[in-house]
């Protein structure tokens, strides 16, 4: 496969970004009135759904109940309509249940865990539709893992918002971003499909883009270790170019909600 | 089978914001930094890291004296003493219920913080334990109030007047908590024929008007025999559809804002109101009245 010319003379890509630009990302908060909170995310051609419900109290496993913390309880699952081949098991099987602990434990890097003693918090995201997928499905038999773990950006992402929607405290952003290495040496952020398969080795991070720490990191090959630094650094900036567009539909979406209701009873105490 | 369908594409979605243009506040999101100096007392919504003091939820900043504190827009029910709370009973225990009022835990309500039929002053004895499914089991809603909070959060509640007790016939609404707005009247007898109670916790309670004397047996008589007449049942239907609609489009709940959009709703049939645009329409002309209310 051709690892060399991902990037042009130009320096453009395959899909015409340049190597620091990500994709399109849109993004909305409050899309379902029924969970506590829930967003949907467009990354690219990947489209995410994600609701969570809580903080509540503990119901089906009453015995799991703590003291000191919260339980996070994830669920990854992809519809079936997502990808052109129908998926027979659109969760439970046994990548989406490694994609689900991979979530749990990106989002407890942010959320205050200490905070809730004896409640739990539900966060579901659902694959609506995946990106790439009509090329080789064949090729996809070899080295699943993949296959899945392209969606995980999307999926944090979504989450994150979701978590923000549902007023639960987090630290900060938890952000994911894709990473890989083209014509040998030049970094380039935010992998998209076709990239992934003719590409050489990608990177995932999920990292606090404010504090710069990186929570989760999984490579889908090997590294050369000179090219990991770069790799890297270029999936942390890609993980705080993400946080500002988040950060900026978390804005205007308080701001309508907020002048909605007049901003009532958040000026309330103050004039006490 | 009914003939109109409403069926639409995702792209034709209705915006609901109406929001107007008025000066935006400060916004906080989670990570940023509220202020450096560490005078301030960190309150809820605002976490403290290397001295600085960040917000951890998304929301608008609320001072009081040194207390700094981001409230969010949208969040479970956090009680205070002297809400008015409607929940629903999910389990019944020795001496206690469990009560499912939207907040982070169940609330509970003891045995000995209810009326009991048989006067005030009447001892809980070993039977009263046994018949407590009688009087109150799962899935009964009921409407009570905050007696205290205890320390991991959980709230205490207690049915001790006439007004509490269990809720028979009519509509549960549930919207956020935050759309409730803070009055010391929960209960209200609308003129046009309902009374609603607007729990603290997002919980609303629509039913026909309710006279005192008729609870005042200890409120746990649910009288289900009552036929409810047809217009009743449509004021109420109606009600809940504009408190929906209400929600829907973020504003403010109370008994004036529900007034106003039921009195706006009558140009529609009742299940015109659960239309998009009907909802959106609805919600800019309460609004207009209310501004008007307010500055004139």
């Amino acid at each position: 496969m051709s690892k060399k010319e991902l990037i042009s003379k130009v320096g453009l890509r395959l899909d015409g970004r340049r190597a620091d630009e990500l994709r399109r990302i849109r993004c909305k908060l409050g899309v379902f009135s029924e969970p506590d909170g829930s967003a949907y995310i467009e990354q690219g051609l990947t489209k995410v759904l994600a609701a969570v419900y809580g903080p509540h109290q503990v119901r089906s496993n009453r015995l799991k109940a703590q003291a000191d913390a919260v339980i996070i309880n994830c669920q990854f699952s992809m519809a079936v309509f997502s990808t052109s081949e129908r998926k027979k098991r659109p969760r439970g099987d046994r990548k989406s249940t490694e994609l689900s602990l991979h979530l749990r434990q990106a989002l407890i890097a942010a959320i205050e865990v200490e905070k809730y003693p004896w409640s739990q918090i539900d966060v579901y995201v659902e694959v609506l539709h995946a990106d790439g997928g009509t090329i080789n499905v064949i090729f996809f038999k070899f080295n699943r893992i993949i296959d899945l773990f392209r969606y995980f950006p999307a999926c944090v992402n979504a989450a994150t918002l979701a978590l923000i929607d549902a007023g639960i405290p987090i630290k900060e952003y938890v952000c994911a971003c894709t990473a890989s290495i083209a014509n040998d040496n030049q970094p380039m952020v935010d992998i998209s499909h076709e990239e992934e398969i003719l590409g050489g080795p990608t990177l995932t991070i999920v990292a606090l883009p404010m504090c710069e720490k990186v929570v989760l990191m999984e490579m889908s090959q090997r590294f050369h270790l000179d090219h990991l630094k770069l790799v890297l650094e270029k999936a942390l900036e890609g993980c705080k170019n993400t946080k500002n567009i988040l950060d900026q539909a978390v804005q205007n979406h308080i701001i309508d909600v907020g002048a909605s209701t007049g901003w009532a009873g958040t000026g309330e105490k103050v004039k006490r | 089978m009914p003939s109109n369908i409403q069926i639409r594409l995702a792209t034709d979605r209705v915006n609901y914001t109406i929001a107007l243009n008025q000066r935006v506040p400060k916004i906080y999101t989670p990570g940023e930094i509220i202020t450096k100096q560490n005078e301030f007392m960190r309150g809820h919504g605002t976490y403290e890291e290397n001295g600085d003091l960040k917000a951890s939820v998304a929301g608008v900043k609320e001072e009081i004296n040194k207390l700094i504190s981001i409230r969010p827009l949208k969040c479970r029910y956090n009680g205070e003493t002297g809400d008015v709370v409607i929940g629903r009973i999910t389990e019944v225990q020795q001496k206690r219920w469990k009560v499912d009022t939207n907040s982070r835990l169940d609330s509970i309500l003891l045995l000995s913080s209810v009326n009991l039929p048989g006067g005030e002053l009447r001892r809980r004895s070993a039977e009263d334990e046994h018949m407590m499914r009688k009087y109150l089991q799962e899935g009964d809603l009921i409407s009570a109030e905050v007696q205290n909070v205890f320390s991991d959060g959980s709230l205490s509640l207690h049915t001790r007047s006439l007004k509490y007790g269990k809720l028979s016939q009519g509509v549960l609404v549930k919207v956020s908590p935050t759309l409730i707005k803070r009055s010391k009247t929960r209960f209200h007898n609308l003129p046009v024929g309902a009374s609603i109670v607007l729990g603290n916790n997002g919980y609303i309670w629509i039913s026909p008007i309710m006279n005192v004397e008729e609870s005042a047996v200890g409120g746990f008589v649910q009288n289900l025999d009552e036929v409810i007449s047809k217009p009743e049942r449509e004021t109420i239907s109606r009600l809940r559809n504009c408190i929906q609609a209400l929600a829907q489009c973020k504003m403010m709940l109370y008994d004036t804002s529900v007034l106003y959009a039921y009195e706006e709703s009558l140009k529609y049939d009742v299940k015109e109101l659960l239309i998009p645009e009907a909802i959106v329409d609805l919600g800019i002309l309460t609004q207009e009245r209310i501004s008007m209310l307010t500055n004139g």
